[in-house]
């Protein structure tokens, strides 16, 4: 009830996700997605000598640059002085820069992004000696939104359950709530069971809310099963709301519960693949992300929605949550205490 | 059995400070027990210690002649001095939800009229008045109709008015049968209300009895207030104690038509001067050497 009647954190619980969700859509929509910015000069009288040690040039054939010019996802920014687009360059904030009638392209040394450009052009040209074929993969294309979308999901659920009952268990130990249901029958484990239950129930309504407008609206589809998806989000809310036990076991200090929160709640935001994968991350970030409950659940949601998986099929991500959750329950309950004295 | 509560040799110590040092007390059924001094006497600790909030450092509590356990949860009722109501719920919601969870149940209807919370039914908690907020939280305490009731300074921050309705209810309560263990540090509250009193000063229980019983044997006197500056040898010269006041002098003669004769002979200005029984504060002052309200 006090969910429903505080309308600012059940607007923010509905809201959130349906902005998150169109914003990505719109800046990642894929017609619109640049990975790379290219300057080209279109005024070949300008001066063009440098003296950047960083900045390196070199001379391109006339089928290199058409073939280039036909690259998807670049950028390509007409220049008419080459100084500020040699400034540009210097900076990073463009990756690449040519000049088709010179026939010249610089590249800064230091640039990551310009070393990919740099390989790219280069391999616009058609090798006949080349070892490699090319062969075509058949799969269903995953829009960035829809591949987020589970992520969105788990991180809501992450959110209403960590802020819900840790931060409010706290400030119902601050303000002597918790003091006055010491002192009735109402035994520890009994309002903890409530804590989570309601919870659960709430982020059972606000979750399906999310996912239906969601699905209206952009046309969504969990390609697996519903149940599945309802047991395994279960399972991850439960999680965290264990987790957020643990954290109001005993504080009452707001402001040191909403640090704890933030401290927990960020790290699993970035790094339990909700944004972006952490393919090609260090491998302490991924050893770290497994012990993260947020990672499994948005894997296996991931997995459900987007490639159909059955339960059997992510019973990794389920026994590591169920795992999860009676570990953080269990402390949880152990170190409750009605009173922080 | 007539006796249901029971403290004996209760302690409670903290590492810098003994908040309760040795107190005991029993209650019989029916009448209301108050518990009246300073703040930090250690009237508060005290009373958390018996209600089962902190655990003692030593002593004994019985409930009906047994420890505290299930039926002494079950049949308690108590109102601490500062709590918050739970947000985002009505009076009634409120109610309701602390009645669910005895095995015992008030009336509603008897206990929306005892406490006056007709009108403020469906009022959310945040909105109501500090009085309002008192009547609810004491009929919070009454929702599992007890048989023991705790009240923690309940008049305190209240305005006379909502302080006098708030007596009417204890009284009701009383009329009941039902036991009450009032803490304040009222004078004029535990005159009115309680049955039996204790004065507590620094963890120790220093007086106990019937209000009138107390200041009969120990402050039976009479007050004479003098709102001027009267010197230390004329009020020397005055028969009984005296303590100087802010504004003036609180003079307590052993005969008060000599004292009245003494101050007019040594021409003080008696224009101002007011006269009054002895009060429960005089008998703090006389017991612990300083004023109540300290």
């Amino acid at each position: 009830m006090e969910f429903f009647r505080d309308r600012a954190a059940y607007g923010w619980n509905l809201l959130f996700p349906f902005m998150i969700i169109i914003g990505f859509s719109v800046m990642f929509n894929e017609d619109q997605q640049i990975m790379y910015k290219v300057g080209v000069i279109i005024d070949s009288s300008t001066t063009q000598t440098h003296d950047s040690e960083d900045i390196s040039v070199s001379a391109i054939e006339d089928h290199q640059y058409r073939n280039f010019r036909k690259t998807k996802y670049i950028d390509f920014i007409e220049f008419n002085v080459f100084s500020p687009a040699l400034e540009k360059l210097t900076h990073h904030r463009i990756d690449l820069l040519i000049n088709p009638r010179s026939k010249h392209y610089w590249i800064s040394r230091t640039s990551p992004k310009g070393y990919i450009v740099e390989r790219l052009l280069k391999a616009g040209v058609e090798n006949r000696k080349t070892l490699y074929k090319e062969k075509k993969i058949s799969g269903r294309e995953i829009p960035y939104s829809e591949w987020l979308f589970p992520g969105i999901l788990g991180m809501n659920i992450m959110f209403s359950a960590l802020y819900g009952v840790g931060y409010t268990v706290v400030r119902y130990r601050k303000n002597g709530v918790l003091k006055r249901f010491s002192v009735t029958p109402l035994k520890p484990y009994e309002f903890l069971a409530a804590q989570i239950i309601s919870r659960l129930y709430l982020l059972f309504i606000t979750t399906l809310i999310v996912f239906l407008g969601c699905t209206l609206i952009f046309g969504f589809k969990c390609h697996g099963s519903y149940l599945s998806l309802l047991a395994l989000f279960f399972l991850g809310g439960f999680s965290m709301v264990s987790v957020g036990l643990v954290v109001a076991a005993r504080s009452s200090s707001e402001e040191f519960a909403n640090g704890i929160l933030n401290l927990i709640s960020w790290p699993m935001m970035f790094l339990s693949e909700v944004w972006f994968s952490l393919e090609g991350a260090k491998p302490w970030v991924k050893t770290f992300s497994a012990f993260l409950p947020l990672t499994h659940l948005v894997d296996g949601a991931r997995r459900i929605m987007n490639d159909g998986a059955t339960l059997l099929e992510i019973k990794y991500q389920l026994l590591m949550l169920a795992g999860m959750s009676l570990l953080f329950f269990i402390a949880g309950s152990v170190s409750f205490k009605w009173n922080s004295n | 059995m007539n006796t249901v509560l029971e403290v004996k040799n209760l302690t409670k110590f903290y590492p810098e400070v003994k908040a309760v040092n040795g107190v005991s007390f029993s209650i019989e059924k029916g009448i209301c027990f108050g518990l009246l001094g300073p703040n930090g006497a250690g009237k508060t600790t005290t009373i958390e210690v018996i209600e089962g909030i902190m655990p003692p450092t030593s002593g004994q509590i019985l409930y009906r002649g047994k420890s505290r356990g299930t039926r002494f949860r079950e049949e308690v009722g108590i109102q601490f001095q500062n709590t918050e109501l739970p947000a985002f719920l009505t009076v009634k919601e409120t109610l309701e939800t602390f009645r669910n969870l005895y095995g015992r149940e008030s009336d509603m209807d008897e206990l929306i009229e005892i406490c006056y919370l007709q009108e403020i039914l469906n009022h959310d908690n945040r909105k109501i008045s500090g009085g309002q907020k008192q009547r609810l939280l004491l009929a919070m305490a009454l929702a599992n109709d007890p048989e023991l009731i705790f009240l923690d300074e309940p008049t305190t921050g209240l305005d006379p008015q909502s302080r006098r309705h708030l007596w009417d209810i204890v009284r009701n309560i009383k009329t009941k049968g039902k036991t009450v263990v009032l803490t304040t540090h009222y004078m004029e509250e535990a005159q009115i209300l309680c049955d039996i009193i204790a004065i507590m000063d620094y963890g120790k229980i220093i007086a106990s009895g019937p209000p009138e019983k107390l200041l009969e044997e120990q402050c039976n006197g009479i007050a004479v207030i003098l709102h001027e500056n009267v010197d230390e040898n004329t009020l020397n010269s005055i028969q009984g104690n005296w303590i100087r006041m802010k504004d003036g002098v609180e003079i307590y003669p052993e005969n008060l038509n000599d004292c009245i004769r003494t101050l007019m002979d040594l021409e003080i200005n008696l224009s101002k001067m007011t006269v009054r029984p002895q009060n429960l504060e005089d008998l703090f002052l006389k017991l612990t050497g300083k004023r109540l309200r300290a």
